[in-house]
């Protein structure tokens, strides 16, 4: 079974924010050159897409509401979900926040077509019930792949089971874009082929394919097109990296504050290496541009490491050829190709007598508070005013913000405006520690 | 400009000036070699910017005057040559090249182009050039590789007196090699942190002198560079590299003379063996050792994939250790300890293990040159 949460971030808006309900809702980077994470299907009709850039959809769909995302919110409510899943089968791949496979044959119930429709029709009820108003559409098949592409054909809202046996025939119309991994360049190549659908892959020669794919790319499509998929769902994935990332209340610019949170993502990474009794050789830095979009550097170590000081040193790095003048929204630092054993650094304990003499010398504290400077509203994030109670941010500028004050459980509710530094206007708390393991 | 040299000198000085030539010159006359003949000789320069190389010749000279020619080109020319005197000329833009019956006909570059070499710094000292060879190419062997790290590239040189320390660190090993010279002043004291490639480049290429003498720049005269120049049969050859700036890490620091366990390995076997074991080490896995009473064990490799393992003598005295090591770093140390019995000390099996060149089990370790490596830790 495949599940796939509908317009995930753009509903998760809709139900907190019950004046959206029914309206164009879009989700992304909501200043200059950002895209498009999420569009409501009421956006969708206008023809905003996901990763159009926010300028083009702004054009297509002046009036629908741009929001730039609370994360919080979506990892909260894709735990509910995934929690709902899980007591179905104990088998649940999470592929995204919104996005999951499940084995159905590992579960307690029989895997006949009647059966299984009846059981996602009741969990599609219940995560509606639970989350409190999102949708989900579900594909259920012999396979990864036909239950993905069977979640597809009654989006939104929908529910498809593809018997066993009909694989080749589902198949064989669609677009050979329907296959996972063909993308826009396998689909040129697939072009001058003359190989526009999956039926006419099916009737393609292996040969053929591996001759403008390569081996390996050309083999597996050759076996998808056919819905010969053998993959298993892989609930636990063998841990391949160790990282923590961080979304910011307010997009940060300096260097030095950065830097600083970027020391202390090393230290909490090395720590977890340390306790797991692991080391990695691979740094990784994640950042977030003000606009969403979404970059890693890595860098590779002589040798694996748990040490915090030489993970911060590389992760520093890698952060000072970034230009972060623009804002970053998250930062993440990860450690990958993991091994059970450390190369140690000579100067490690020479290093470690300097830091504590210079710790000893000054005498303010290492870490200073920062300070973010004026406080910036983002579209859509939460807040709570003293007297108003809670609301969300519909719009700031000119030293002035504008609050609508309702929630998921109240109707539509009233707007008011304020000055942006006004002291009875806070942001709410977040609701779950923004920490990831992959 | 016109001139006549036997073939033997003018190619070997021509191949020696030539080796420092860029091979992706920032601007093209980087590429040329400066041919320069006066009433001293004659002179063959090439320069990068980083690293200058000049060599002076005795020549016949019928005519003064200098030219610019593609480095690469007059070196494989001159190392085609037949055994005969070669007259080289200068005859408008072109520069003639003629052996016996061959006839080269060179393109010049804009000598006035030429950026001017630097100047060879006052000299520090002279060390024999095959002990400065084989003591290069020890300290290098724990220099660092990683240009993202410039500093650790580097080798120090410590001038205290008679002697000179060479030493390197990549962080996870170390090297210290004490060289005895003569230099100028008694109480001299200076140091430098020269690039790890052109140091062993030059102490190569300077062994068929018998002497080289080191010029470390000061304020007042070639500041920043480092200069290195030797007598040939030929004449004189002369270098200069712009050295690395910054602090270098405190190596001398880390070698400690306690130790709990002490072994005597036969170098040659040690290193075979490690060779044959690090076959199963993927990607520098550890290679562990073990060292008991007359017996050192080595194994690499891991329950899920390939194992190995070997037992050798050794002459072990202390507790015994187990204790491991990236295979390639033990290597690199091993190869260039040039004395047929190794000395290796151990405290802990997480502190560095100290390596060191004996002429036979028993002796005191030659404490000349020092190879430490920071062991591997197994997590869990």
């Amino acid at each position: 079974m495949h599940l796939d949460l509908d317009a995930f971030f753009a509903a998760v808006e809709q139900r907190d924010k019950p004046s959206l309900r029914g309206r164009p809702v879009v989700v992304g980077g909501t200043t200059g050159r950002g895209v498009v994470a999420t569009a409501s299907y009421e956006a969708r009709v206008f023809g905003v897409r996901s990763a159009m850039r926010t300028v083009e959809a702004r054009a297509r769909c002046p009036h629908a509401a741009f929001l730039s995302g609370r994360f919080d919110a979506y990892r909260e409510s894709s735990r509910v979900v995934m929690a709902r899943l899980r007591e179905v089968s104990p088998l649940v791949e999470p592929l995204s926040l919104d996005e999951a496979f499940v084995d159905l044959a590992a579960g307690t119930t029989a895997v006949d077509v009647a059966t299984v429709r009846a059981l996602a029709e009741e969990v599609r009820a219940d995560i509606t019930r639970l989350t409190g108003g999102l949708v989900a559409s579900v594909g259920i098949a012999s396979s990864k792949l036909m239950a993905k592409i069977a979640s597809e054909i009654d989006k939104p809202d929908g529910l498809h089971v593809v018997e066993p046996g009909t694989e080749v025939d589902v198949l064989a119309p669609m677009s050979v874009t329907a296959i996972p991994g063909v993308g826009p360049a396998t689909t040129e190549r697939l072009r001058r082929l003359g190989l526009r659908t999956v039926g006419d892959l099916q009737q393609a020669d292996v040969t053929e394919l591996t001759s403008v794919l390569g081996t390996a790319h050309g083999t597996s499509l050759h076996a998808l097109a056919r819905g010969v998929d053998h993959r298993a769902v892989v609930s636990e994935r063998e841990a391949k990296s160790v990282s923590v990332e961080d979304t910011f209340e307010t997009d940060l610019t300096d260097p030095a504050v950065l830097a600083g949170i970027v020391d202390r993502m090393a230290a909490r990474v090395g720590d977890r290496l340390t306790r797991a009794g692991l080391s990695g050789r691979t740094v990784t830095l994640k950042i977030r541009h003000h606009d969403f979009q979404t970059h890693t550097r890595s860098s590779t170590l002589a040798g694996p490491t748990d040490d915090r000081r030489v993970l911060a040193r590389t992760a520093r790095r890698m952060l000072a050829e970034i230009d972060v003048s623009g804002g970053l929204r998250l930062v993440g630092v990860g450690v990958s190709g993991l091994a059970d054993w450390v190369q140690d650094d000579l100067f490690a304990e020479l290093d470690d007598a300097e830091e504590a003499a210079a710790a000893a010398l000054a005498d303010e504290p290492a870490v200073v508070e920062e300070d973010h400077g004026p406080r910036r509203w983002s579209p859509g994030a939460d807040v709570l005013h003293a007297d108003h109670g809670p609301g969300w941010v519909w719009g700031s500028g000119l030293g002035r913000v504008t609050v609508r004050f309702e929630t998921r459980d109240t109707g539509p509710g009233p707007v008011r405006t304020f000055s942006v530094d006004d002291p009875d206007l806070q942001p709410r708390p977040v609701l779950s520690p923004a920490e990831t393991e992959p | 400009m016109k001139f006549r040299i036997e073939r033997d000198t003018l190619a070997d000085a021509v191949a020696w000036t030539a080796r420092s030539l860029p091979t992706r010159p920032s601007v093209p006359v980087l590429a040329g070699l400066l041919v320069e003949a006066d009433a001293d000789g004659l002179t063959l320069s090439g320069f990068d910017y980083e690293t200058s190389a000049r060599a002076t010749l005795q020549a016949e000279i019928a005519d003064e005057g200098r030219a610019l020619v593609s480095g690469r080109l007059l070196a494989d020319i001159c190392k085609s040559l037949p055994s005969k005197p070669v007259d080289v000329t200068l005859d408008g833009t072109k520069v003639s090249v003629v052996c016996g019956g061959a006839r080269f006909s060179l393109q010049t570059m804009p000598v006035e182009e030429y950026p001017q070499l630097p100047g060879m710094p006052g000299a520090s000292g002279t060390v024999s050039s095959g002990v400065f060879a084989t003591s290069v190419s020890q300290a290098v062997a724990a220099a660092g590789r990683d240009d993202m790290l410039p500093l650790l590239t580097g080798v120090r040189l410590e001038i205290d007196g008679s002697t000179i320390s060479l030493m390197a660190t990549d962080r996870f090993r170390a090297s210290l090699r004490d060289v005895e010279w003569y230099p100028e002043a008694g109480d001299a004291s200076a140091h430098a942190l020269v690039p790890a490639r052109v140091l062993s480049e030059t102490a190569k290429s300077f062994s068929s002198s018998s002497d080289v003498t080191i010029a470390i720049g000061t304020p007042e005269h070639g500041d920043g560079i480092i200069g290195f120049e030797g007598q040939v049969a030929g004449g004189t050859r002369r270098t200069t590299t712009r050295l690395l700036e910054g602090e270098f890490p405190r190596v001398r620091q880390l070698f400690q003379a306690e130790s709990q366990t002490t072994a005597y390995v036969q170098t040659q076997e040690l290193i075979d063996s490690v060779r044959r074991v690090s076959l199963v080490a993927e990607r520098n896995t550890p290679v562990r050792l073990s060292f008991s009473s007359g017996v050192l064990l080595l194994e690499a490799g891991s329950g899920d994939e390939a194992q190995a393992s070997e037992t050798i003598d050794a002459t072990v005295e202390g507790d015994d250790i187990s204790i491991g090591f990236n295979p390639q770093y033990l290597l690199e140390g091993l190869t260039v300890m040039g004395e047929p019995v190794v000395h290796l000390a151990f405290t802990q099996h997480t502190r560095p293990a100290a390596l060191a060149g004996v002429g036979e089990i028993g002796a005191d370790p030659d404490l000349a040159f020092r190879y430490l490596i920071m062991p591997v830790r197994l997590q869990g």
